[in-house]
């Protein structure tokens, strides 16, 4: 009861306070509550980046940089740019999903996998648990800029 | 809640216990509700305590829960594993380096916790080697082991690993007298050559790296085991010691003449003015010294040549002998540090020494006679008390940290519960069978966490399911938070359970390692992500550097390998999350399988004999696609032309 308690008034601040949404749409608000999550959560992820991010139009190369190198250390064995591998290609990813959707993937792939209906539907169809690859806010930013700097 | 815990729990132990009511159900054993309920350890819940369970024979320790007795890993030590690739890989075979070369096993008998102030601080546990000298330091981040240092000029390393309440030194002793330096010499002049050995081990408190400080020559008797004094005592270590008589042939007899034998009492600051003072001499003496590299996550061997030797003969003070009754086997010392209890396993009684009457006779220099310059302390001038009626053949004493000492008692095969000062016998129970040692959480400190006693059995006969004529053997569970002794589990062991240590869960667990970061992993043969992913030849050597993820192996078509080729497969797992290992075996690999933990890198050694297609597989179930994670290997005559390649 308690927890229950906790969550609805967690989830009102969220609401309240989460995301510059001045106009949500309200087909997705019901879909949202059907999965139960915030309209924030339901178009940018469940994860630690709970609000929306500015980011900037223009690439920043130094971030692009480094997230190449981070993406090449560790998230390549499973994430080709433009071939199905164990995971999704990403070339286009970008343009699929919203910036912060990205990043709560990278850093919280197991809460997606369990709480969002679109990480869900790629579990079933990959059969493939993504692991969080031990990288910070920061590092999961710069893969971003990186796969923001590949898109076609 | 709780009540339908219990009433689920008990129902069913009441209609057993109803049962089994007729089956005579001794006083010492808690009810079997009781019993159950304080063992029980609910799904998803965690022990209380780590407990670290030597395997004696089999080389490795341990580690289990209580109270629930539940297994949850072996750390190999001294002992290769082709499990997990210990001693075999080539990042791990430095580790069994010797002066008598690569040994693969051991006997591994007393695992201690290192301590600050004399309370367990749960950094590193350090294990002997009884048969090859050594004592192994494992880390209790990764519950790995991280060192072992040989130790010269000993044999029989069974009074080891005991430790100062800083762990400023790990002491240890020789069981097994032998000439110094080793020599070819008749055995019949025992008494002219051989000499015993207490050696000083340097403990670096930020690093944990041993260091062989230095060893101080002594009488050739038996040292058996030890232990370090604390609080007021502090400064002193004592060994106990059989065989005054230096017999070296049907030790039964020819050992057990003396009615008493000796503790001795070694001043090891003492000893260090003497070293500063340049007593101490350099001595010859080939030894090795395995370091697993954290960073290079790699271990290496140093040969060592010399150790520095203080001559007791030459420093007076250093070590006084408190006559002890009678072959005396372990040495305890309270949480007070003032009472020395000694396990006379052939005695009548226990003898319980004073450390401030010991130092009054010092002072007094109440002596009654001396051993090649060591003076022997009149008994009546030290002796604290002395415990009646202890049980048949007491070996070992743990405290409970409320004024009870607790000795086991191998030939009755009991646990003596007796009071400190008035060394009056309160309690005893039955233990199942033979116990050796005997184990209170903290019970060696200053500090005793209390709560049980484990019992530590050589025997277990009846006990278990029978599986032939090798059988388990066994620790017991006892309560001691009340009275009377209570025994609530009996669980079986891996090994020889020689002896154990408890720590609370919560002072290991806030430091426990999930995985090896990758970023942070510098071995030599580590490969950065996939595209990195390659073979190389060198000669007849074949290095494949492979990555492994769920679920598959970069490279997993590996052609060009030739009958007798070097292949050193260099396997990096790129998983960076808790309880991703992956498993790598070949075909017709004579070595061992490997299994390499998130972020690690691990190399095993393949030579193939035959040509033909050889696959490869992941052995540790990694995912849904585990049965899809395999390779093929292409190898080839030695004069044929296929070209390596890989994809």
């Amino acid at each position: 009861m308690k927890k229950i308690i906790l969550v609805l008034s967690f989830s009102f601040l969220l609401w309240s306070c989460g995301g510059n949404e001045s106009n949500i749409d309200p087909e997705k608000e019901k879909l949202a509550i059907k999965y139960g999550l915030t309209p924030f959560e339901y178009e940018n992820g469940v994860g630690p980046i709970k609000q929306k991010l500015n980011i900037p139009s223009e690439i920043d190369r130094i971030k692009a940089e480094s997230g190449k190198k981070i993406f090449e250390e560790k998230c390549t064995q499973c994430h080709k740019l433009d071939e199905r591998y164990t995971g999704p290609a990403l070339r286009d990813v970008t343009k699929r999903r919203t910036p912060e959707y990205i990043m709560n993937m990278i850093l919280n792939p197991q809460g997606m996998t369990q709480k969002h209906p679109e990480a869900k539907k790629l579990l079933s169809e990959y059969a493939l648990q993504m692991t969080f690859q031990n990288v910070s806010q920061e590092d999961a930013r710069n893969i971003l800029e990186y796969l923001r700097s590949e898109s076609k | 809640m709780k009540t339908k815990k219990t009433i689920l729990v008990l129902v069913p132990l009441l209609i057993l216990g109803t049962i089994l009511f007729n089956c005579s159900q001794s006083k010492e054993t808690a009810s079997f509700s009781d019993a159950a309920e304080k063992v029980y350890v609910a799904p998803g819940k965690l022990d209380e305590f780590y407990a670290f369970f030597s395997g004696g024979f089999n080389g490795q320790l341990s580690v289990y829960g209580l109270p629930s007795g539940r297994l949850f890993k072996s750390i190999s030590v001294f002992s290769q594993n082709p499990e997990t690739g210990y001693g075999y890989s080539e990042e791990t075979k430095a580790m069994l380096n010797t002066s008598y070369g690569f040994i693969p096993w051991d006997d591994a008998h007393h695992p201690k916790l290192s301590q600050t102030n004399g309370v367990p601080d749960g950094r590193w546990i350090f294990i002997n080697a009884n048969n090859t000298p050594r004592v192994a330091r494992i880390d209790l981040r990764t519950f790995e082991t991280a060192e072992i240092i040989e130790i010269p000029n000993s044999a029989g390393n069974h009074g080891s690993p005991f430790l100062t309440e800083n762990t400023e030194y790990v002491v240890a002793s020789t069981r097994f007298s032998v000439p110094v330096p080793n020599k070819d010499v008749a055995i019949s002049s025992y008494k002219e050559n051989f000499k015993g050995t207490l050696s000083f081990i340097k403990v670096d408190q930020n690093t944990g790296r041993m260091d062989l400080a230095f060893q101080i020559l002594v009488p050739g008797f038996n040292y058996d085991l030890a232990h370090a004094g604390k609080g007021p005592s502090h400064g002193w270590a004592f060994f106990t010691s059989y065989n005054s008589e230096q017999a070296n042939e049907l030790l039964e007899i020819n050992a057990s003449k003396n009615d008493k034998d000796f503790i001795a009492a070694v001043n090891w600051k003492e000893a260090e003015k003497y070293i500063s003072q340049g007593k101490a001499k350099w001595i010859d003496a080939e030894y090795y010294h395995n370091v697993f590299d954290e960073e290079k996550l790699h271990a290496y061997s140093e040969k060592k040549s010399k150790v520095l030797v203080l001559n007791s003969k030459e420093c007076p003070g250093i070590i006084y002998y408190l006559p002890t009754p009678k072959s005396p086997h372990g040495v305890d010392v309270d949480p007070s540090g003032e009472y020395i209890v000694a396990g006379g396993k052939l005695a009548t009684v226990i003898p319980v020494h004073s450390f401030t009457k010991m130092l009054k006779a010092i002072e007094n220099k109440d002596f009654i006679g001396e051993v090649d310059g060591i003076p022997i302390l009149r008994y009546e001038s030290v002796i604290a008390g002395e415990v009646e009626n202890p049980g048949l053949g007491p070996l070992h004493t743990e405290f409970d940290g409320k004024g009870y000492a607790y000795t086991s008692a191998f030939v009755s095969s009991e646990i003596v519960k007796w009071k400190l000062g008035t060394w009056e016998v309160v309690d005893r129970i039955p233990t199942y069978y033979s116990i050796g040692h005997l184990m209170i959480p903290g019970g060696d400190s200053k500090k005793p966490w209390g709560k049980y006693v484990v019992a530590l059995n050589k025997i277990t006969k009846d006990r278990y399911l029978p599986t032939g004529p090798e059988i388990c053997q066994a620790a017991q569970l006892i309560d001691i938070s009340g009275d009377k002794m209570k025994l609530l589990l009996d669980f079986p062991t891996v090994g020889e359970p020689h002896y154990a240590q408890a720590i609370p869960a919560d002072i290991l667990i806030k430091n426990n390692k999930k995985f090896y970061e990758l970023e942070k992993n510098k071995n030599p043969y580590k490969t950065n992500g996939e595209k990195e992913a390659k073979v190389i030849r060198n000669g007849n050597e074949v290095h494949v550097y492979m990555t492994t993820t769920r679920t598959h192996f970069k490279p997993d078509n590996i052609e060009g390998i030739k009958v007798g080729d070097k292949v050193y497969f260099h396997i990096t797992n790129l998983e960076q999350d808790w309880d991703i290992p992956h498993g790598f075996a070949v075909k017709g690999l004579n070595n061992s399988e490997l299994l390499i933990m998130p972020g690690q890198t691990k190399t095993i050694l393949w030579v193939p004999q035959k040509a033909g297609i050889y696959p490869f597989y992941c052995t540790d179930f990694c995912s849904a696609l585990h049965q899809e994670m395999q390779g093929y290997i292409r190898v080839s005559t030695q004069n044929s032309n296929v070209k390596l390649s890989y994809n």
